[in-house]
C-alpha cells in the first residue's frame, strides 16, 4: 500500500452546537490550563512558586478596598468601550476607531474645561462638555461611516487612520494649552477649583463609572435586541443585499450605527476627562480600544457575556502589573502571561465549534457507535 | 463528558491545594518601606538612571521598597500612589514631570505619608507638609560636559579638520522646555569657555523618549554641518547615529561607551541616590527634608562618567577637574551675565516663571550678583532664555 495514499489518523469536524454547559466548561477548561502552563513557565524562568504567581495575580486585584474599586472602575470603563463598537462589529463594520472617538470626546471635554470654565456655572459647563464630547466622538465616527456608505471605503483602514489623526490633533492641542511652557503637558485641569469636574456619585470616586456602564450594557443590550435599529444593522450585518431586498436603506444605517459607536466613544471621552483623569494625554485611553475589539469578540458581541470578558482581561492586567512589581519583573513577562492566557481562551472557540475525532478507517468498528 | 468532568474536578483540587498553602502570613514587624512610580521602564535610560539609585539607597539602607513601572502620567498614577501607600509605603518617590499633580492628589489624602516627586515645580507653591520637589544642578554637570566638547572642538581646529569659525555642535532637545533650555544652554556656554568661536544648532522631537526622531535630528544636523553632538531625550537615538558617522558625542543620563566606544566623549546624569537616601532617612528619623531639594557636586548628585580617552581631547579630565573645583568655591559661575548675551545685550534683569500657572506669569528676579541664579528659588531649572550663539532650528514643540 502506498504510504502516501493513507488516510490521516485524525480528522476535524464541525460540531452541530455544543449545549451551553459544555462550551462553558471547555473556556474554563482552557483558562485553566492556561494559568497552569503560566504557573510553571513562572516557575522555570524565575523561579517564583505557583502559589505565590497565583495569589498576588488575585491580590492584584483585589487585595484591598482600593484595589478593588479601581478594578471596577478599570472594568467598566473597558466594558463601555467594548459597548460602543458592539453595534457596529454586529453590522459587520470593523470600527477599529475608538481609541480616535475617544480621544476627540477627550479633546472636546478638556477644550471646554480649559476654556469655558471662567464664563459658565459649574453645571453648565459639565452639560456643555457631555454635548460636545458626544458630538466630537459622534463626528469622528460618522466620517469613515460616511465614505463607506457613498464610496464603499475600507472601513478598516479609515478608522485605523483616524486614530493617529486623533492623536496628532489632540497632540497640537497640549502643546497650545501645556502648563508650564514647553514642558508637553496639562497637568491635572482645574485641580484647586474642580471645575468642569463631574461631581462624586454616593460619596466615590468610582461610582460614575460603574452606573456609565451598567446604564450603557442595558441600554446596548436592549437596542440590538429589541430596537428596530438593532435589527436593520444585524441584517446589514447578515447581507447587505437582503437589507436591500427588505427595504432597509443600508447607507442610513452604516452611518447612523456609526453615529451611535462614535457618540458612545465621546461619551466614554467625557467619562475619561470629566470623570476620571481631569486632564488630556495623548495616551489616556492606554489603547484600550483596540483591547475591546477582543472583548468584543470574546463576548461573541453579547452585551451580557462582555461583563465576563472585560472582567477577565481587566483582572489579568492588573495581575501582571502586581506580579512585575511583587518579584521585581519586567513588565514584558507579564504580557507573556497576559498572551498565554489569551492564546488558550481564543483556542478554546476551535474546540467549541469543531471536534477531533480519531478517523473511520483506524477503528472501523465503532464508527457506528454515534 | 464524565471524562471532563473528571479532569475538571482534578484541575480544581490541585488548584485548591495549591491556594491552600498560601496561608501562612509572614508576622515579623513591618519594616520601613518605599514606594516608586516610573514613567516606563529599564529601557528608557531616564528611568533605568532612577531605578539604579532606587536600588541603590534602599539596599544601602536596608528598607523594603517596591517599584513600579510604566505608570502613564494620568489618574493611574494617583492610583498607584495611593496603592502604595494603602500597602504601608512611608515613602512614594515618582520620577516623571506629568506626575506631579497626580502626586499632589495623592499627597492631600495621605497626610501621614510623603510624597516626592522628581523634576516638579509646585511644591513651594503648593505648601503641603508631605510633598517635595527634587532636581539637581545638572546645569553644573552640562557645563563641565561642554567643556570636554570645546576642547574636542579645539582639537579637531588644531588638526586641520575644518576651520575655527564652522566649530558647530548640534543639539537634539525634547521640548522647548526649561529644564532642556537650561541643559543645552550651559553646555553650550561650557564649549564657549574653551572655543570661542563654538556655535550651535537646536532640534527638538516633542518627545522625551523617541528613538527613530532622535537619530533623524541628529542626522539632519550632521547633514548641516554639526562636528558634535549632544542631546537632552533619553533614548540611544543620537549617540548611535554619531557612532555610525564617527562623529564626537556628549552623551546624558549615563556612558553609551559599550555601544559607541569610537564617538563616546563623556556624559552628565544625575545620581538620584543622595536624595533617596536623605529623603528616606528624614522620614525614619523624623527629621526635616527641604521643600525642593537641588542635589548638586558636593551632594553627589551631580555626575561626570569616566572621560573616553579614545574620543576626547587630550587633557579633557584636568580640565574638568579645574573647573569643578571653580564651581565648588563659587568663582565660577555656569550662567556668568558676562559670558553670555540675549538679543545682543546683556542681561541686568530677568523674571522667571518660578511659581508655575497656565499663563506661565514671569514671577521671579532671578539675576542675582552678576549670574542667572539657576535652581535656586525652586529645585527645577526655569533658565528659558534663548542666547546669541545658539540658532533653533524648529521650536513646534
Amino acid at each position: 500500500m502506498d504510504k502516501r495514499n493513507r488516510a490521516p489518523r485524525f480528522h476535524i469536524e464541525r460540531r452541530a452546537s455544543l449545549p451551553w454547559h459544555k462550551s462553558l466548561a471547555v473556556r474554563l477548561l482552557s483558562i485553566l490550563a492556561a494559568f497552569i502552563v503560566c504557573a510553571i513557565l513562572t516557575m522555570i524562568i524565575t523561579g517564583v512558586k505557583p502559589v505565590a504567581f497565583l495569589s498576588t495575580m488575585v491580590y492584584g486585584s483585589f487585595g484591598t478596598p482600593r484595589k478593588m474599586w479601581i478594578t471596577a472602575q478599570n472594568i467598566a470603563v473597558l466594558l463601555c468601550i467594548s459597548l460602543a463598537v458592539t453595534p457596529s462589529f454586529l453590522m459587520k463594520f470593523w470600527n477599529e476607531g475608538a481609541d480616535g472617538q475617544i480621544l476627540m470626546g477627550c479633546l472636546a471635554s478638556s477644550a471646554c474645561m480649559i476654556k469655558l470654565s471662567d464664563s459658565l456655572p459649574n453645571w453648565l459647563l459639565i452639560i456643555v462638555m457631555l454635548v460636545a464630547s458626544v458630538a466630537a466622538g459622534m463626528v469622528w465616527g460618522v466620517i469613515p461611516a460616511f465614505f463607506k456608505a457613498q464610496f464603499n471605503t475600507n472601513e478598516t483602514l479609515f478608522t485605523l487612520m483616524l486614530n493617529y489623526i486623533a492623536t496628532q490633533i489632540v497632540a497640537y492641542f497640549i502643546v497650545k494649552w501645556e502648563v508650564p511652557k514647553g514642558s508637553g503637558q496639562i497637568g491635572i485641569i482645574n485641580q484647586n477649583t474642580e471645575l468642569g469636574w463631574f461631581p462624586q456619585l454616593f460619596g466615590s470616586k468610582y461610582i460614575l463609572s460603574i452606573l456609565t456602564a451598567a446604564l450603557m450594557t442595558a441600554f446596548i443590550y436592549s437596542y440590538i435586541r429589541y430596537s428596530k435599529h438593532g435589527y436593520e444593522l444585524t441584517v446589514v450585518g447578515e447581507s447587505t443585499r437582503t437589507a436591500k431586498y427588505i427595504g432597509i436603506d443600508v447607507k442610513r444605517v452604516i452611518v447612523r450605527t456609526m453615529a451611535l459607536s462614535g457618540a458612545l466613544a465621546g461619551l466614554i471621552g467625557f467619562l475619561l476627562v470629566s470623570g476620571i483623569n481631569h486632564t488630556l494625554t495623548t495616551t489616556i485611553t492606554g489603547g484600550q480600544g483596540f483591547t475591546a475589539v477582543m472583548v468584543s469578540w470574546l463576548a461573541q458581541f453579547n452585551p451580557i457575556a462582555m461583563i465576563a470578558t472585560s472582567f477577565l482581561i481587566i483582572f489579568l492586567e492588573r495581575g501582571a502589573i502586581e506580579i512585575s512589581s511583587a518579584f521585581t519583573l519586567n513588565q514584558s513577562f507579564s504580557a507573556i502571561l497576559t498572551g498565554i492566557i489569551l492564546f488558550f481562551l481564543i483556542g478554546s472557540e476551535f474546540f467549541v465549534s469543531y471536534r477531533i475525532r480519531k478517523s473511520a478507517n483506524t477503528e472501523t468498528g465503532k464508527e457506528q457507535d454515534k | 463528558m464524565k471524562k471532563l468532568f473528571a479532569i475538571i474536578m482534578i484541575l480544581v483540587l490541585s488548584l485548591s491545594l495549591v491556594s491552600c498553602g498560601k496561608k501562612e502570613e509572614e508576622s515579623e514587624p513591618a519594616k520601613f518601606k518605599v514606594g516608586f512610580i516610573f514613567l516606563h521602564d529599564e529601557n528608557s535610560t531616564y528611568d533605568l538612571n532612577f531605578i539604579n539609585a532606587a536600588k541603590a539607597a534602599c539596599e544601602e539602607l536596608d528598607v523594603d521598597y517596591v517599584l513600579r513601572t510604566n505608570v502613564p502620567e494620568t489618574e493611574k498614577c494617583y492610583e498607584t500612589a495611593a496603592e502604595l501607600a494603602d500597602s504601608g509605603c512611608s515613602i512614594v518617590f515618582a520620577d516623571s514631570f506629568g506626575h506631579e499633580d497626580f502626586m499632589i492628589s495623592a499627597a492631600k489624602e495621605f497626610p501621614d505619608v510623603w510624597f516626592c516627586h522628581a523634576t516638579g515645580t509646585k511644591a513651594h507653591t503648593e505648601k503641603l507638609a508631605n510633598y517635595f520637589n527634587a532636581f539637581a544642578s545638572i546645569y553644573e554637570g552640562r557645563y563641565l560636559a561642554g567643556i570636554a566638547a570645546g576642547m574636542k572642538l579645539n582639537e579637531m581646529i588644531a588638526a586641520g579638520e575644518f576651520s575655527a569659525e564652522e566649530a558647530k555642535i548640534g543639539y537634539i532637545g525634547a521640548f522647548t522646555y526649561a529644564e532642556v533650555i537650561s541643559g543645552y544652554t550651559s553646555f553650550f556656554l561650557g564649549a564657549r569657555s574653551v572655543c570661542p568661536t563654538a556655535t550651535m544648532e537646536v532640534t527638538f522631537t516633542g518627545s522625551w523618549y523617541d528613538e527613530t526622531a532622535e537619530k533623524e535630528g541628529a542626522n539632519t544636523l550632521m547633514d548641516r554641518g554639526c562636528k558634535l553632538i549632544s542631546q537632552h531625550a533619553d533614548s540611544m537615538g543620537a549617540p548611535t547615529a554619531c557612532e555610525n558617522r564617527g562623529v564626537p558625542d556628549v552623551s546624558y543620563n549615563g556612558s553609551t561607551l559599550a555601544s559607541c566606544p569610537n564617538t563616546f566623549i563623556v556624559s552628565s546624569r544625575i545620581d538620584w541616590t543622595p536624595y533617596f537616601k536623605e529623603a528616606i532617612k528624614a522620614k525614619m528619623n523624623g527629621t526635616s527634608l527641604p521643600t525642593d531639594y537641588t542635589g548638586t557636586i558636593a551632594t553627589g548628585s551631580v555626575k561626570l562618567t569616566e572621560v573616553n580617552d579614545k574620543a576626547a581631547a587630550a587633557g579633557t579630565q584636568d580640565a574638568i577637574n579645574t573647573a569643578t573645583k571653580a564651581l565648588q568655591a563659587g568663582t565660577l559661575h555656569v550662567f556668568d551675565t558676562t559670558t553670555f548675551t540675549v538679543g545682543g545685550q546683556p542681561l541686568t534683569s530677568y523674571l522667571a516663571d518660578v511659581d508655575t500657572d497656565p499663563a506661565y506669569t514671569p514671577d521671579t528676579e532671578v539675576i542675582e550678583n552678576g549670574y542667572f541664579n539657576e535652581s535656586a528659588k525652586r529645585s527645577a531649572p526655569y533658565f528659558d532664555l534663548q542666547i546669541d550663539g545658539i540658532t533653533l532650528l524648529d521650536t513646534a514643540f
